[in-house]
């Protein structure tokens, strides 16, 4: 064997020595240090961080009989979901030395960076056994997250309903993965795509809709959502933004790239309209349900749910600007949602408060945090020169390149309406925080430097994304 | 050239604006005020730098050496948007000749304004703010001139237009103050559609936003409008007028002018710096930057020349009426930019009597001149409104013996805005009266009436506030104390205020010796500056005349002001109401729009438009209701519907195909 091929692999063997080198620090360490885990666990993704980025390759690789690739867009794929999780890593400083979290603080930080291992390995699974294995190593911990704050009833009602949808989906994925392989006998995406041809038969149809459900669950599109704002609602919030963000941009861009290197040839008569009717029902189903939200987190779950429509359709467009404008998406999705997260968990870590209603005249008290949250809603919603107006924009001009579609064109007017219905809602969250007045608002108070830190970092990245392009181009030329 | 300066040009004033802005609540009213100073200076060195490498470093980017022509040159660009494969909008900075001049009065006055506000705004409420404002027109304002693309040009020309606002508006509490920085923006405004309008249309034919293929290639750009026309005229021609009618909005010409007056509500020094020097020239400027396309249309230039001349002579008319000082002195802003406007607008290619750029060099030498000697002008009415608290020369009188440089150096700038020789005024003065005259002798002579009646209104102000008759001001002082009120008798101002004054009246009297033809000319070839001795002594003599008739009239107190207003009372109460213009506004605004567009309008928005909105934000609030059920918070529920999803979308597929 040639043991050179685990080069190709640097950025998870990169995140693994972090995973062991905090699991260490963490089991060895005294009481009195292990105060310090999350430092190193943030310094770790920082480098991380770091090092995903001086080490882009110049050319594609493949490793293990083409099971695993990486490319500079994997690469920026996986750029993106480490700035993500550090930003979540140092926003959750604050909450991990909270009284019932501190004894258990450096487990946060592993089982989040091995989840992130296991997203490594979707996004650059080429073949679909270790795919799963991504899938699965990826899942199994946030089961574990998700439950992490003990003492509350609602984050053990969210683990179980999070273990039971995640089998059942699970299960229903692999159902449509066997009707494939039945099909074609072989599990490398290359192979299934040469043997499928433009062949669309009534078995591929069902398996290619199972695949598309398995997927459908991790990205939170209608109607495999319904989980998500339980959950969301239930986990702490460290957790949620991570599941909001990290996880659910992991599995659109292995949904992506499965989509196009898998089924590529079967895209109009097959998966187009099976994901065009997902997008619709996913944007307006998460936008009505948004509306009438009184809790934040539940707020933000269905919010997250309309996003994830706008994210599915820039792989409509199925074209290679498709990539970058997804990729363009998420960078900018992560930057918005962890700045929203950020101001809920600090008020939360600081007060407990969690309705919106919580939020009236927040602006008088604690105007940096308000003026962060209405930088993030209007981000979300796509308001210029944020930069959620331009990710939204060039999704959008994905969808529709090079095509004179006429659904295609229905389908960004679908879309384009329900971000007038979205930014109804995220204008209430501003309204409240700017306009309304409270006869209890919350106190004024400092947020942890930490949580700061998170939050300054999520602003500039809304505010420079909007007005750097340098970014987006290069993305646009690598993909 | 390296790009670091530029950039720091650029970059600094912002930084400045920031830093002010958002810290400057936090610093004492002098740390604010020395740091703004300091930022400013900084530039002002860095752009002195710039410029001079620019004319004198002989480097080949900057001047050919075999033809001696000066280049334009790029020192970077950074493409912003790209709209289409052909369109973008760049960001860079142009070093030609006409914008390393720019680089040399924006930052000169900029600093002084900076330094005079030292004193003139001491003690104000919001000092930190008044300053971080200045660096975010500066800012603005060095953008605009070295804009590279059209569209940068339009951005920086909106962000001063911004910046313009809220100076004027400095003075919130007063309600004038917001009436005039409403009404200035949304005049500027509204000429700017048609700016924008134009610029769309250009590119739209041409598919290019970048100035120097259009203005190296004047001819292509021709070519690529392919003889389309619209109404009668060429679209080139429509796209250059609807161009220059933003021009007219910022540089306050006929009818777009009724701003500027009002404008004067702002402090003194914003009024030097904003409504006198800098970015009221900003009209003459675009016309100067896109003057090779102008060149092409001779019904472009000719309605730039009629829209000058016009202006010049009407704003000089009302200038001979006005009390207060400041107005007098925007109106002369107004008509000297006139002159600026038509002189850009006599310089046709057919005249090939002269040389053909006469008309543009004399209009940059204009922009020059009239820059450093309008802002002396305004920094001592400043001075003088700082000595007697109020506006109107009926509160002054005399004043020659309180307030002696004030008085000097105010003489200095009435003279050289008269084109008295030696000067700064007369030569550039005397040049586009030249080039008036090698267009056609009407303009050569309405220019020159316009001139002397720009002698007779500045000397018949210089004269009643210097001379004329003197106020009790001992009274006035006593009157005031009694009120518990500290006051004391008119002097200069203190020497942050002065200086400027000195340096600016220093300038105002040799600039005219700068053999000007070298540096900036339209073609880039030097050009060697000839006194016309017909045209200079003409002008100069009429001049004098009108300073004597002004003298006569106005130096001692008497009654002949009075009799010759009344010799013709319905002319002079029409020049002091300015003809009406601003009435003619309100009527048009108030009676036609509002009545008869706006009202009809409102009720279709109120009933029909917001109907159908409130009905969408019915169904949408319904919908909402009917399916919430579906978050049951049950999990075998939520399965099931998970399965009926994965089921139908496959069903449905494998139907179709089948």
């Amino acid at each position: 064997m040639d043991y050179s091929q685990f080069f190709a692999m640097k950025q998870e063997i990169a995140l693994l020595i972090a995973f062991l080198v905090v699991f260490l620090c963490d089991t060895f360490a005294s009481p009195k240090a292990a105060k310090s885990v999350p430092v190193v666990g943030c310094l770790w993704m920082a480098a991380i961080v770091a090092f995903g980025f001086v080490t882009i390759p110049g050319y594609e690789e493949s490793a293990f009989d083409g099971m695993y690739a990486t490319s500079k867009v994997m690469y920026a794929i996986k750029n993106t979901l480490n700035i993500g999780a550090f930003i979540v890593l140092v926003q959750a400083m604050k909450w991990a030395d909270s009284d019932f979290v501190s004894i258990r603080r450096g487990e946060f930080y592993e089982l989040i960076m091995l989840t992130l291992f296991g997203m490594y390995l979707m996004i650059s699974a080429r073949h679909f056994l270790l795919f799963i294995i991504g899938l699965e190593t990826a899942s199994l911990p946030l089961c574990a997250l998700v439950a992490f704050d003990k003492r509350r009833y609602e984050s053990h009602e969210a683990a179980i309903k999070y273990v039971l949808t995640a089998v059942f989906s699970s299960a229903i994925l692999l159902m449509g993965l066997s009707l494939v392989y039945g099909l074609t006998g072989t599990l490398y995406y290359a192979g299934i795509a040469s043997a499928v041809g433009s062949n669309v038969g009534v078995m591929l149809a069902v398996g290619l809709a199972f695949v598309m459900a398995g997927f459908g669950y991790k990205i939170s599109l209608v109607p495999f959502h319904l989980w998500t704002a339980d959950v969301y609602q239930g986990a702490p919030t460290p957790v949620t933004s991570y599941l909001s963000v990290i996880s659910k941009g992991s599995a659109a861009f292995a949904f992506l790239v499965v989509l196009t290197q898998v089924f590529a040839t079967v895209y109009s008569s097959m998966w187009e309209w099976m994901l065009y009717a997902l997008i619709v029902l996913t944007i307006t189903v998460g936008n009505l349900f948004a509306m009438r939200q009184v809790n934040m987190k539940r707020f933000l779950a269905f919010s997250s749910i309309s996003q994830a429509g706008y994210i599915m359709l820039a792989v409509m467009g199925d074209n290679p600007m498709g990539y970058s404008a997804l990729m363009f998406y998420v960078l900018v999705y992560v930057f918005s949602n962890l700045a929203a997260f950020g101001v809920i968990g600090a008020i939360e870590n600081a007060t407990g408060k969690i309705e919106m209603t919580d939020y009236n005249g927040l602006y008088k008290t604690n105007p940096r945090l308000a003026v962060t949250m209405m930088l993030a809603m209007f981000s979300l919603a796509g308001i210029p020169p944020f930069a959620g107006f331009f990710s939204k924009f060039f999704v959008f001009t994905s969808a529709l390149n090079g095509t004179d579609s006429t659904a295609l064109y229905v389908l960004v007017l679908i879309a384009l309406i329900n971000t007038i219905i979205s930014l109804y809602y995220y204008l209430l969250v501003v309204k409240a925080m700017f306009i309304n007045d409270s006869d209890a608002p919350i106190a004024t108070f400092r947020s942890a430097c930490s949580e700061r830190l998170g939050m300054w970092i999520c602003v500039a990245g809304i505010i420079l994304l909007g007005i750097f392009s340098p970014i987006y181009n290069y993305l646009l030329t690598i993909a | 050239m390296e790009i670091t300066l530029p950039v720091i040009i650029l970059a600094l004033p912002l930084f400045m604006f920031l830093l002010l802005g958002l810290t400057g609540m936090k610093m004492s009213h002098k740390a604010a005020g020395w740091l703004g100073c300091l930022g400013m200076g900084t530039v002002l060195v860095l752009s002195y730098i710039t410029a001079f490498t620019y004319y004198f470093s002989g480097s080949a980017d900057f001047i050919d050496p075999a033809t001696h022509t000066r280049l334009q040159y790029i020192v970077f660009e950074q493409t912003w948007l790209q709209f289409t494969p052909n369109l973008a909008i760049k960001l860079g900075f142009l070093l030609d000749p006409i914008s390393a001049m720019m680089l040399i009065v924006i930052p000169t006055i900029s600093f002084l304004v900076h330094v005079y506000s030292l004193g003139y705004m001491e003690g104000e409420k919001g000092f930190q703010r008044y300053y971080a404002f200045l660096s975010l027109f500066t800012f603005s304002m060095l953008g605009l001139v070295v804009a590279t693309n059209i569209f940068q040009m339009y951005i920086f020309w909106e962000l001063v237009g911004a910046s313009s606002f809220l100076l004027i508006g400095f003075f919130y509490t007063l309600p004038s103050a917001i009436s005039a920085c409403k009404k200035a923006f949304i005049v500027t405004r509204f000429a700017d559609l048609g700016f924008l309008i134009g610029i769309l249309v250009l590119s739209f034919y041409t598919q290019q936003l970048d100035f120097l293929p259009m203005t190296q290639n004047p001819q292509g750009v021709l070519a690529s409008m392919g003889g389309a026309t619209f109404m009668g005229a060429s679209v080139l021609t429509w796209a250059l007028v609807l161009i220059f009618t933003g021009g007219m909005g910022k540089s306050a010409m006929l009818p777009l002018h009724i701003w500027l007056p009002d404008a004067m509500e702002g402090p003194t020094p914003v009024s030097a710096l904003i409504h006198a020097a800098t970015m009221v020239v900003a009209g003459v400027y675009l016309v100067a930057r896109l003057f090779p396309l102008y060149m092409l249309e001779d019904a472009a230039l000719t309605f730039v020349t009629v829209v000058g001349a016009a202006t010049a002579f009407y704003a000089a008319v009302v200038a001979c009426t006005q009390i207060d000082i400041k107005r007098i002195l925007a109106f002369s802003t107004i008509s000297q930019i006139a002159f600026m406007m038509v002189s850009l607008g006599v310089a046709s290619r057919h005249n090939v009597a002269i040389h053909e750029g006469l008309g543009y060099m004399a209009s940059m030498f204009h922009l020059f001149t009239h820059a450093m000697f309008k802002a002396l002008l305004f920094l001592g009415a400043g001075a003088l409104i700082h000595a007697v608290h109020s506006n109107n020369y009926t509160a002054m009188g005399g004043l020659r013996k309180y307030m002696p440089i004030t008085h000097w150096t105010f003489l200095i700038g009435c003279l050289a805005i008269a084109g008295i020789f030696p000067f700064a005024g007369f030569f550039s003065k005397d040049e586009i009266l030249t080039a008036c005259f090698a267009n056609h002798w009407f303009w050569g002579v309405w220019m020159m009436m316009v001139a002397a009646m720009t002698a007779f209104y500045m000397f018949r102000m210089y004269f009643l506030v210097f001379w004329w008759d003197e106020p009790d001001y001992a009274a006035k002082v006593k009157e005031a104390e009694a009120h518990g009120h500290h006051a004391a008798m008119p002097h200069d101002g203190p020497l942050p205020m002065s200086l400027p004054l000195l340096i600016l009246a220093a300038v105002s009297t040799v600039a005219g010796f700068i053999s000007f033809g070298e540096f900036v000319t339209f073609d880039g070839h030097e050009y060697h500056i000839h006194i016309d001795l017909t045209v200079a002594s003409c002008s100069m003599g009429i001049a004098i005349l009108s300073i004597c008739f002004a003298g006569w009239l106005y130096m001692k107190k008497n009654d002949k002001p009075t009799r010759m207003a009344d010799s013709c009372r319905w002319l002079w109460t029409a020049a002091l109401h300015r003809f009406y213009w601003d009435e003619i506004y309100l009527f048009v605004t108030r009676r036609i729009i509002f009545d008869g567009i706006c009202k009809p309008i409102a009720w279709f928005d109120r009933h029909i438009i917001d109907g159908t909105m409130d009905g969408f934000a019915y169904v949408t609030n319904a919908a909402s209701n009917a399916i919430k059920g579906l978050q049951s918070g049950k999990v075998q529920l939520y399965l099931l519907w998970y399965l009926a999803g994965a089921v139908l979308l496959g069903a449905i597929t494998a139907i179709c195909l089948l």
